[in-house]
């Protein structure tokens, strides 16, 4: 390997290891709040991704059909609990208020698919969609399950990734997509190229991961959602309902991996399942962090990309096996610091 | 009345907590339920404040609600609790945990942060001088404090407190049942849960005797204060003696 080869392998996987870090942080910022492992959060990458390529295209992205059967789910299922606990006008109020936001954007969507806009809009559009699935799907699915244990909450998040997969096939169709670039330029670092692209990924998780930490430390809403996973029923009486921060968690967290999934539309073709790999590492990074340090779990995550760009030259064949091994003796040193302290039941 | 509540019972299963219990607490008043371990008395706060489902109707703040209000919602209405430990956001600093008192208050529009961190830190000046340092690493007394300044910081009209003394150094009681006497010239009423009977009588207008779930005798202050049994049981030998001389 000369050194031309190593510094293209070393670009390569920081440009991976960027996006793996953002789908890390969004991992890590539902389950420090909402105790959730979110193995879908791929999916959400996926979802953006193809829904971003079809509006370039001019086609009525799937997404807008899918959001409306979660709409109407979620309308549904808040009415029939309304009917059960004999608060049917307050549930109704209640159901009508979250379902508004997303129904506002699958009809702006729904409109201005057929026109031509700037990529920039599109790409827009196309994370707003995805954005607002997020609330809708911590709704449906995890919110009646709030005091459900981790485990029953990590077999159901494995169960929302079958059915999210097969909806992804059912509404956007087997075909893979690939976008044009956001900016079709290319610099160079000496001999170096670097698309304009990857600059724009690291770009991005550089400004999300601020824009998150700003957001955590700095405004009252991110204190509060810190405080909700720090101690629940002290935020509780507070006024800040668990309700509330799974819900801002669920969209930061749809809001990133659709970012990803814009960003990454124009690296490699994206199918309907090629989110849960993506998603999958970003899952070995944020263990890497042990689950509770973002900074630690952004540097798992560039040592997964630079680790599969490496091995994808020596061992393709073995790139992901290679990967995934990493977890192994992560999990035997994080095992072996952990010995002497006490089992917490979360 | 801010709070009334007429048979109410609370259940963990099959087994009833709080069976029967009348309560009633007019606007300025300091209502105390004092019993043993065990009796019923953190349950009983816990379902008023909605963390916990209980049967028989809970009037707020004159209104009879009806479905059973969320503790969010009870937060909006101006009740407030403290409870046992506290439930301090202990990694993050004095600051955060007393603007997150207000954080209800906050979204609901009310702009008035650093009036009431002003009024809070009047009130409890030690927190001031530490108000960057992390909440858990605040002492016993502290910690009481800083409780009870993210409390008033939601402005609530009737604030809870289950066992304010417990653990803390006599002087620092002392303090404390000061700070909550004060509440009432704020227009804060409280409803107060003490192992330390006697000091908490000594504060209040009303009270309960709980004892097993259920309310077993009630009356003004000085009523109780004077009742042979509440001082057998609760005020000790000294006051006993004290009584009969």
């Amino acid at each position: 390997m000369n050194s031309f080869v190593a510094s293209y392998l070393i670009q390569e996987g920081i440009t991976n290891g960027a996006i793996y870090c953002l789908l890390a942080v969004a991992i890590l910022l539902v389950f420090s709040v909402t105790r959730i492992i979110f193995i879908p959060q791929g999916e959400f990458v996926s979802y953006a991704a193809l829904t971003y390529a079809a509006l370039r295209e001019g086609k009525l992205p799937g997404t807008v059909g899918f959001t409306l059967a979660l709409v109407s789910v979620m309308v549904g299922a808040r009415l029939l609990r309304g009917i059960a606990e004999g608060n049917l006008r307050h549930s109704l109020l209640e159901a009508l208020k979250s379902a508004l936001l997303p129904l506002l954007v699958a009809v702006v969507v729904f409109a201005s698919a057929p026109y031509v806009l700037p990529a920039a809009v599109d790409a827009l559009l196309a994370i707003a969609l995805v954005t607002a699935n997020g609330p809708l799907i911590y709704a449906i699915v995890y919110q009646p399950l709030a005091k459900s244990s981790t485990l029953v909450l990590l077999i159901v998040s494995m169960a929302l990734h079958l059915v999210l997969v097969e909806f992804g096939l059912f509404f956007f169709g087997p075909g893979g997509a690939r976008t044009e670039p956001l900016l079709d330029l290319s610099f160079s670092i000496g001999s170096l190229p670097v698309p304009a692209q990857s600059l724009a990924i690291y770009l991005a998780a550089a400004v999300l991961i601020l824009g998150l930490f700003l957001f955590s430390e700095r405004t009252l809403y991110g204190k509060a959602l810190r405080a909700a996973a720090i101690n629940p029923l002290g935020a509780r009486l507070m006024g800040v309902s668990s309700t509330m921060a799974g819900s801002v968690a669920f969209a930061a967290s749809a809001f990133i991996g659709a970012v990803c999934g814009v960003l990454v539309s124009s690296v490699t073709t994206i199918y309907y399942d090629t989110g849960f790999v993506l998603g999958l590492k970003g899952f070995v990074a944020a263990v890497i962090g042990g689950f509770v340090s973002y900074p630690l779990a952004a540097l798992g995550a560039l040592a997964v990309g630079l680790m599969e760009s490496f091995s994808a030259f020596y061992a393709s064949q073995y790139k992901e096996t290679i990967v995934f091994t990493l977890i192994i003796p992560v999990l035997l040193w994080r095992s072996m610091r952990r010995r002497g302290t006490p089992e917490e039941d979360h | 009345m801010l709070l009334e509540c007429s048979d109410l019972s609370v259940s963990y299963g099959k087994i009833a907590a709080v069976r029967g219990v009348s309560l009633q607490i007019a606007e300025g008043q300091i209502v105390t339920i004092v019993g043993p371990n065990g009796a019923g008395k953190s349950t009983l706060l816990s379902a008023l404040m909605g963390l916990l489902p209980c049967s028989g109707p809970v009037a707020y703040f004159g209104r009879a609600r009806k479905p059973a209000p969320s503790t969010e919602a009870l937060v909006r209405l101006g009740l407030g609790l403290i409870p046992e430990n506290r439930e301090l956001f202990a990694p993050m600093s004095i600051d955060d945990n007393l603007r997150l008192g207000a954080f209800d208050r906050w979204r609901a529009g009310a702009r008035d942060m650093e009036a009431s961190l002003a009024e809070v830190f009047a009130l409890f000046p030690r927190l001031e001088e530490r108000r960057a340092q992390p909440a858990g690493t605040l002492s016993g007394g502290e910690r009481q404090m800083l409780a009870i300044g993210r409390a008033l910081m939601g402005r609530p009209k009737l604030l809870m407190l289950d066992e304010p003394s417990l653990g803390l150094a006599p002087l620092i009681v002392r303090d404390i049942f000061e700070i909550i006497k004060s509440l009432r010239a704020r227009g804060v009423s409280v409803l107060l849960i003490e192992q330390n009977a006697r000091a908490a009588i000594n504060i209040s207008d009303y009270g309960y005797v709980m004892e097993a779930g259920e309310f077993v005798l009630q009356g003004s202050a000085a009523e109780l204060a004077n009742n042979a049994k509440v001082i057998e049981t609760y005020l000790g030998v000294s006051s006993a003696a004290k009584a009969e001389s």
